[in-house]
C-alpha cells in the first residue's frame, strides 16, 4: 500500500542510520513501508531509544499525544527529506554520483527495453480482443451485420471520412452496420451514465428506417448483484428493448397502455432500469436527428470496408 | 458538465468511497486512525497529495503518454513520488508551520495505494483536467470523512469493554466492514 | 529485525508470528525450509503481517479472480527477488529503494500486459489493481529485508514462499465469499438453486467482515495453542543487542 512512500522514507533514513548502525536497515525499510507502522516507527524518532517501546507497546504510539507524535515524526521526516535532497549527488556520499545516477539509467534502459518486448508481443493480442469485444456488441445490438465502419461526430453531423488533425480517440462516434447486399441494417450507438452505483456503460441498435431499437446490451455496469445487474442478466428487460420505438417510456409491470414505447422496468432496480432507458433516450435525442439528415443523403454503402475496420 | 464534475465528486466521496469500497489507502486507514486529531492530519494531506497526483496524472496522460503508453506506470509513481517529495521540500522551507501540520504525513503517503490508485482509476476513465480534480477532491475527503469515523469509533471502542480476543486488526476490520456497508446507502445518491 | 516482525508485533492478535530478525541478520542461520515456510504460513503476509490488505480486500469477490491476483502478485515477487538479489553488489545503497520500484514496476507492467493479453476477461475484473500490485508492501518489503541482503538461491526461496503465502490467502478469502456469496466456487454452483446466496459476502463491506472474522478465527486458535504450551516471550535480536549496548 504505501510500499513505495514509506520504504522511500524509510530507505533515506536507513540510508543515514546504517552508517552509524548497522542493525538499522533493516528494521527502518519495510516497518515503514507497511505504512500501518510507518507513523509509529517515525513516530520513536531517536533510533537509539525506540526499541523498548515499540516492542513493549506496539500501540503505544497511537495512543499517545498527537502533537508529540508530530513532533519527533517532523524530525525524523526533515531528515529524510534532506537526505532525497543529498541522493542526486550534492553532498558527501560513499558512491560517486555518477554511479548513482548510471545505475539508474541503465536499469531504467532496460526496464524500459523489456516493457517494449512485451508490448510489441502482447498489444497486437490486447487489440484484438478489444476489436473482437466490440465486433461481438454490435453484432448482437444490430443482429449479425455482414460488416460495420464507425461514423465520428464532427460538427453535429455524422461523417464516414475523418479531418484531418483530428485526434479519432476522443470522438464521438457510433457504428453504421450493413447487410451482406450493402443495404443499411441499423446504427449501433453506446453510451454512458451515472447509474445507482457507478457508470452504466451500454450500447444500442437503431433502425433508421422503422424507427425502432433493434436491441440492448450493457458493456460496463457495477450495479448491486442479484438486483440492479438484471439490466444485463435479466433476459426478459434485455429483449424488452427489441422493437420498441425511442424515446422509451419505463413503466411498472402491468400498468402498461400497449403503447410501441414502453419497456417494463425491472422490479427491485428501478434506478438501475431507470438508467438504461435514460441512456437510450439521452443518446437517441442527440444523434437521432444526426442519422436521419445522414442516411437522407443518398450514398451508396462503403465498397469493400470489412467489419474490423470500424474497431 | 458542472453535473457531471459535482457526480464525480460525490461518488469518489461518498458512493463509492475510496477506503471504504475501492479498498484504496486502507494503510493509514488501519494504522493513523486511532485519534480524531490524528486521522484529520492524515486527512488533509492525503487531499493535498492526491490533487497534485491528479494534477501529474492529467499532464502526463495529455502530453507525455500518448507517445509511450506502455510506460504509464513506471512514469507516475517516478514522477508523482518525486514531485511530492519537492513539494515536501518547498513547505519545509516555506512554512515549517505547515510543514508540522501536513508535511510529516507526506513521506508515509506519497506512494501508497490510494494516491496512485487515484492516477490510474483518473486514467482508465479518461477524465480530463477539471474532472480529475473534482475526482481527486471526492477521493480526498472520502479517505478523511472514512478516517476520521473510523477513529472516532475507535476511541470509543478504546473505552469499551471489549474480549482481549478481538482487540486489534480484526477489530478494525469489522468496525471498517460495518462503516463500507453504512456507505452502501448512498448508493444511488447521485442519480435523478 | 525486519519490518515485517514490526507489522508482526504491532498486529497485537498475532503472538505467532515469531521474529525471523534473527535469521535476517547476516550471520544468522535459516534453513531453506524455514526460507520458504516462513513465508507461507507462520509469517503468511496478509494474514499475520497484515501487508498486501488492498488487493486481499478489493478482487476477492471470486476464486478466479483471487486466483489471478496471487499469480500475478507470485510472478512480480518472484522475479524482482531474482533480479534483485542478482544486482545486489551492482546497486548502491542510496539508488536502491528507487532501483527497487523500477525493478517491481517493471515486473507489474509485463504482468498487466500479459493478463491483458491472454485472459482479458480476468483483466477486466481486476482492473487497475494489477498495477496497484507495484504499491504493495509485501513486495517491497521482501526486497529490503531479504532479497538485497541474501544469495539468490534463498531469494528466491523466500520470494516463492511469500508468494505461496498470498496466494493461499487470497485462495482463501476468495472461496469463502464466493461460496456465501454466489454459492458457487470457480463458478460451479456448490448450493444448488435453493440456495439464496449472501450478497453482501461479494460486495465491498463483505471483503472487510471476512478478513476480520478470519483474523479473529486465528487470534483463537493461536490464544488456545498459546494456552496449552506456555509460551517463552523471545525478544528480537536487535533489541537484545541494543540493550546490551
Amino acid at each position: 500500500m504505501s510500499a513505495a512512500g514509506g520504504g522511500r522514507g524509510g530507505a533515506d533514513r536507513s540510508g543515514r542510520r546504517g552508517r552509524k548502525l548497522p542493525i538499522a536497515p533493516e528494521r527502518a525499510g519495510p516497518a515503514d513501508a507497511n505504512g500501518l507502522n510507518g507513523l509509529s516507527d517515525d513516530g520513536e524518532a531517536p533510533p537509539t531509544g525506540e526499541a523498548e517501546p515499540r516492542q513493549s507497546d506496539p500501540e503505544a504510539t497511537e495512543g499517545s499525544p498527537p502533537a508529540a507524535e508530530a513532533e519527533a515524526v517532523s524530525a525524523d521526516g526533515e531528515t529524510s527529506a534532506d537526505e532525497e535532497a543529498a541522493a542526486p549527488g550534492l553532498s558527501v556520499l560513499e558512491v560517486p554520483s555518477w554511479r548513482l545516477i548510471l545505475t539508474l539509467a541503465v536499469a531504467g534502459a532496460l526496464a524500459g527495453l523489456a516493457i517494449v518486448l512485451v508490448f510489441g508481443w502482447a498489444e497486437p493480442k490486447i487489440e484484438a480482443h478489444r476489436a473482437a469485444a466490440l465486433r461481438a456488441a454490435i453484432q448482437e445490438v444490430l443482429g449479425g451485420p455482414e460488416r460495420y465502419e464507425a461514423l465520428f461526430v464532427v460538427d453535429g453531423a455524422l461523417t464516414r471520412a475523418l479531418p484531418a488533425n483530428v485526434d479519432s480517440t476522443r470522438l464521438d462516434r457510433i457504428y453504421a452496420g450493413y447487410a451482406a447486399d450493402g443495404s443499411h441494417m441499423g446504427f449501433a450507438i453506446a453510451g454512458e451514465q451515472p447509474g445507482y452505483q457507478d457508470i452504466v456503460g451500454l450500447i444500442f441498435g437503431y433502425d433508421a428506417e422503422s424507427g425502432e431499437l433493434l436491441g440492448m446490451k450493457v458493456l460496463e455496469s457495477k450495479e448491486t448483484p442479484g438486483l440492479g445487474d438484471k439490466i444485463e442478466k435479466d433476459s426478459a428487460f434485455v429483449s424488452s428493448f427489441r422493437g420498441t420505438l425511442p424515446p422509451v417510456e419505463g413503466i411498472k409491470t402491468g400498468t402498461g397502455t400497449g403503447s410501441e414505447h414502453e419497456v417494463d422496468m425491472i422490479t427491485g432496480a428501478t434506478i438501475s432500469s431507470r438508467t438504461v432507458i435514460e441512456i437510450i433516450n439521452k443518446r437517441m435525442e442527440s444523434i437521432g436527428p444526426m442519422i436521419d439528415a445522414y442516411t437522407a443523403e443518398p450514398r451508396g454503402a462503403p465498397a469493400a470496408v470489412p467489419a474490423e475496420a470500424g474497431g | 458538465m458542472s453535473s457531471d464534475l459535482f457526480w464525480i465528486l460525490i461518488s469518489a466521496m461518498l458512493v463509492n468511497n475510496f477506503t471504504l469500497h475501492l479498498f484504496l489507502g486502507l494503510c493509514p486507514f488501519m494504522g493513523v486512525s486511532a485519534k480524531i486529531a490524528t486521522a484529520l492530519r492524515m486527512g488533509a494531506a492525503n487531499i493535498f497529495v492526491l490533487t497534485i497526483t491528479s494534477l501529474v496524472a492529467s499532464f502526463l496522460n495529455a502530453y507525455v503518454l500518448p507517445h509511450a503508453p506502455y510506460l504509464r506506470l513506471i512514469s507516475f509513481i517516478v514522477v508523482i513520488a518525486s514531485l511530492v517529495q519537492i513539494v515536501e521540500m518547498t513547505i519545509k522551507k516555506v512554512s515549517p508551520t505547515l510543514f508540522r501540520e501536513l508535511g510529516i504525513y507526506l513521506p508515509l503517503i506519497t506512494t501508497n495505494c490510494a494516491i496512485l490508485g487515484l492516477a490510474i482509476f483518473q486514467t482508465n476513465r479518461g477524465y480530463g483536467f477539471l474532472e480529475g480534480l473534482a475526482f481527486a477532491l471526492g477521493a480526498g475527503l472520502g479517505l478523511t470523512l472514512a478516517l476520521v469515523l473510523m477513529a472516532s469509533i475507535r476511541e470509543r471502542a478504546e473505552l469499551a469493554d471489549i474480549p482481549a480476543l478481538a482487540k486489534g486488526m480484526g477489530l478494525v476490520l469489522i468496525i471498517a466492514g460495518s462503516l463500507s456497508l453504512a456507505f452502501m446507502g448512498f448508493a444511488g445518491l447521485s442519480t435523478p | 529485525m525486519t519490518g515485517t516482525e514490526n507489522a508482526a508485533e504491532l498486529v497485537r492478535h498475532a503472538p505467532g508470528a515469531h521474529e525471523d530478525g534473527a535469521a535476517l541478520l547476516p550471520g544468522g542461520t535459516t534453513t531453506s525450509t524455514q526460507d520458504f515456510l516462513r513465508g507461507v504460513w507462520e509469517e503468511n503476509p496478509v494474514l499475520v503481517q497484515m501487508l498486501g490488505l488492498c488487493p486481499a480486500l478489493a478482487v476477492t469477490n471470486t476464486v478466479a479472480n483471487s486466483l489471478a491476483m496471487g499469480l500475478a502478485t507470485f510472478f512480480v515477487l518472484t522475479g524482482s527477488s531474482l533480479l534483485v538479489s542478482t544486482f545486489k553488489n551492482l546497486i548502491p545503497k542510496e539508488v536502491r529503494i528507487a532501483s527497487f520500484i523500477l525493478i517491481i514496476a517493471t515486473f507489474v507492467t509485463i504482468a498487466d500486459m500479459t493478463l491483458a493479453a491472454v485472459v482479458p476477461d480476468i483483466h477486466k475484473a481486476l482492473g487497475a489493481f494489477i498495477a496497484l500490485i507495484v504499491v504493495n508492501c509485501m513486495i517491497l518489503g521482501r526486497q529490503e529485508a531479504f532479497a538485497s541482503k541474501r544469495p539468490i538461491g534463498r531469494a528466491l526461496l523466500d520470494a516463492v514462499g511469500t508468494g505461496f503465502g498470498f496466494i493461499i490467502a487470497m485462495v482463501m478469502m476468495g472461496s469463502i465469499r464466493e461460496l456465501l456469496g454466489n454459492g458457487s466456487l470457480l463458478g460451479y454452483s456448490v448450493f444448488g438453486p435453493s440456495f439464496e446466496p449472501w450478497i453482501i459476502m461479494i460486495l465491498p463491506p463483505g471483503g472487510f467482515l471476512t478478513l476480520g472474522i478470519i483474523l479473529l478465527a486465528f487470534g483463537w486458535w493461536r490464544g488456545r495453542k498459546a494456552a496449552e504450551v506456555p509460551r517463552v516471550r523471545r525478544w528480537p535480536h536487535g533489541v537484545a543487542s541494543r540493550r546490551a549496548a
